[in-house]
């Protein structure tokens, strides 16, 4: 079965007297487990591209089907539902929870899924351990690097074990070298196989996904297969020449 | 870099995404326990903030409170003082006299006559009826003097009033008709001279006129205008006519007040008025004349002083619940604050799952929690400040545990229903522009 299926999604967006056509007839059909980027230049679309995958806002026109199930028409509650089941958010800027420490953010949607307290514990641990933060659970975000946010924000997005992750610009507020982490990260949790959709302007970070999608004005213009470049074989690389050149 | 290697040790998911999981059971939402820890941290990271506010709904709990209890208790007290002075108690004082065309004042010139009180036995409904007279006077007994109302009445005046015996006896009919020197002593003049000694049988003087002591008089307390009603000592009336008042030749027969008592189960009202009009025509009072005297009916004055008193209280509370509600107001302004504040929270929370309901509990009980701390401590507050009242202006103070009820139930509704509208603002947000909010 499909991970993703639209026919002819559409999206228009109300502005000033007329409408924008934020989206327009994108018929594309995603399998599980396929690392997707888009690109295309600011304001083309790819973000409310996003949106429609992501269940947080519904077509004006044409179909999506979620793993089989059209989830064009869901009320707000049942499309909360898919998007604490099936969904994992990664967003540029983070979205942590000022106040929580590392561990009550990645136990957070576990909380929605009405997940015992002692199993969300346990599973949010195992999840940050995962991500390499396993010694810094009780770290608030703002004991944390940027880097190290973003992977809290993967293991938030990772613990209620979902079918697909949805990341705007995931590396937009990084450095490259931390960009190419949190991308060997994202690489690794796609092998284990969890289909990744993945927004980005940026042709390096582009690189790492094994298929591309380019919209422009709303339409999707190109979608093709790529071979993946490898993160962490670029990360190791990049220590090597960093310790040669010490 | 160590991550990615970590991965394949978890992440064992067997299924591929292709294959439908068992789908969690329909999610329950929030459990109520972390819905409190979230409210009670969202609380602590504004700690001066939620103070302030719940001072709002705290000052207004702790008002409500001090004025009802406060008021229960002063209302409480008085009506035991009226309802002291006996009970279906009728009393007349002397009113304005015309002489000549001139109005005289109440009480210029006694009016009232002891023939008149006999009279007013006849009234069907009346029970009991005393002509009563009373001077201050130094009372001795050894070494010991007092100052003390020398009250002359007759042997009814103790049923008038439902006065019972500490001690000893009233005086009988026969007594009082042969002006016999006996006495009945108030509670606190039998203190003041006779300590705990008894003073049944012991004699006293008063204006150097030796009486013998027949009773002591159980205690009553102070009067509604503030008076000791147990600093007296009865004696029948013409003893104190001829042997303490001095004489009177002008009036010799006069009294200062009249009081009676209507039989239990009669129609007060209309013992009263049967009493107006025989005191009008003892009086020979033209129907055009206004009454020369002044007819009060204890239970009236008692009912309207507790719908007096009523009302009082009702604005004091009226007032307090006032502030109250601007408590409530200042609640829904911090919990708009907080909603704007926290708007790419709330669009977090939406996009990994929570539902509106979700955010709406989240909010709402925050609201809730918050007015309910400051209603808490508004409890204690109040009924604090209510004892602190009550012996200031020594009064028993009330508390009233329905009001206590009602102001915690108050405190928790006013963050209901101020907290609503902003929750439910927080629950309609669109996760996309709130994810995208600054
Ligand atoms: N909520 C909205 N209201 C009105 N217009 C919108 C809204 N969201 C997006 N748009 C418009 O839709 C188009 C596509 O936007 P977006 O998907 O954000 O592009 P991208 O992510 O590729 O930069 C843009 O022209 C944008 O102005
Ligand atoms: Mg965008």
């Amino acid at each position: 079965m499909l991970l993703i299926e639209t026919q002819g999604l559409t999206k228009h967006y109300a502005a000033g007297e007329g409408t924008v056509a934020a989206l327009s007839g994108v018929s594309l059909a995603v399998s599980p487990g396929e690392f997707v980027a888009a690109m295309g230049p600011s304001g083309s679309g790819k973000s409310t591209f996003l949106n429609l995958i992501g269940c947080l806002d519904r077509p004006t026109r044409g179909e999506y089907r979620l793993v089989g199930e059209d989830v064009s028409r869901l009320p707000p509650d049942r499309l909360a539902g898919i998007r604490n089941r099936r969904l994992g958010f990664v967003f540029q800027s983070f979205n942590l929870l000022p106040r929580a420490d590392a561990l009550a953010n990645v136990e957070l949607p576990l909380v929605y899924g009405s997940v015992g307290r002692r199993e969300r514990r346990e599973r949010a641990a195992a999840m940050l351990a995962l991500v390499g933060l396993g010694e810094r659970m009780h770290h608030r975000p703002s004991q944390l690097s940027g880097g190290q946010q973003q992977r809290v924000a993967i293991a938030r997005a990772l613990v209620n074990e979902p079918d697909l992750i949805l990341a705007d610009e995931p590396t937009g507020a990084l450095d490259s070298r931390t960009g190419l982490e949190i991308m060997a990260l994202l690489q690794g949790m796609n092998r284990e196989g969890v289909a990744v959709l993945m927004v980005t302007h940026d042709a390096e970070i582009a690189r790492f996904a094994s298929r591309c999608l380019r919209f422009h004005d709303g339409r999707l213009v190109a979608d093709e297969a790529q071979a993946p470049a490898a993160a962490s074989a670029e990360l190791a690389a990049l220590d090597d020449g960093g310790a040669r050149a010490a | 870099m160590n991550a990615p290697v970590a991965l394949s040790a978890r992440l064992a998911r067997g299924t591929e995404a292709g294959q439908t999981r068992a789908a969690p059971v329909a999610a329950g939402g929030l459990d109520l326990l972390e819905a409190l820890r979230s409210a009670l941290g969202a609380l602590a990271a504004n700690k001066l903030r939620a103070v302030l506010t719940g001072l709002g709904i705290f000052i207004g709990v702790a008002a409500v409170i001090a004025t009802v209890s406060v008021g229960a208790g002063a209302r409480q007290q008085v009506l035991g003082q009226i309802q002291s002075l006996g009970a279906n108690l009728l009393v007349i004082w002397p009113g304005s006299v015309n002489q000549a065309g001139v109005r005289l004042g109440a009480g210029q010139r006694p009016n009232l006559t002891w023939d008149d009180a006999q009279a007013l036995l006849e009234v069907p409904g009346i029970v009991a009826v005393s002509g009563n007279i009373r001077g201050q006077n130094q009372v001795v007994a050894g070494n010991a003097n007092w100052s003390t109302s020398v009250q002359g009445s007759d042997p009814d005046l103790f049923a008038v009033q439902d006065w019972a015996l500490e001690d000893g006896r009233f005086f009988t009919a026969e007594e009082a008709r042969g002006a016999r020197k006996v006495v009945v002593l108030g509670a606190t003049v039998a203190e003041a001279l006779f300590g705990d000694e008894g003073a049944v049988g012991q004699e006293i003087r008063v204006r150097s006129t030796p009486f013998e002591v027949i009773g002591v008089l159980a205690r009553k307390g102070q009067n509604p205008m503030g008076q000791d009603q147990d600093d007296v000592a009865v004696i029948p009336f013409w003893t104190a006519r001829r042997s303490v008042m001095g004489a009177n030749r002008v009036w010799a027969r006069g009294v200062n007040w009249i009081s009676l008592k209507v039989e239990d189960g009669a129609d007060m009202a209309e013992a009263a008025e049967e009493v107006r009009s025989l005191m009008r025509q003892r009086h020979r009072l033209a129907a055009n004349e206004p009454d020369d005297f002044n007819l009060r009916n204890m239970s009236d004055v008692a009912a309207t002083f507790d719908a007096s008193a009523k009302t009082l209280s009702m604005l004091l509370a009226s007032a307090a619940a006032v502030s109250l509600l601007v408590g409530g107001i200042g609640v829904m302004n911090i919990m708009l604050v907080s909603v704007t504040e926290r708007t790419r929270e709330i669009g977090l929370r939406l996009a990994i799952g929570a539902r509106r309901r979700d955010i709406l509990a989240q909010f709402l009980i925050e609201a809730v929690v918050l007015a309910l701390l400051g209603g808490a401590v508004g409890v204690a507050a109040g009924i604090g400040l209510s004892h602190a009242l009550g012996r200031v202006a020594g009064w028993p103070v009330l508390i009233q545990m329905d009001a206590v009820a009602l102001a915690v139930g108050v405190s928790a509704l006013t963050g209901l229903f101020f907290g609503f509208w902003p929750a439910r603002r927080a629950a309609r947000l669109d996760p996309i522009a709130a994810l995208r909010h600054d």
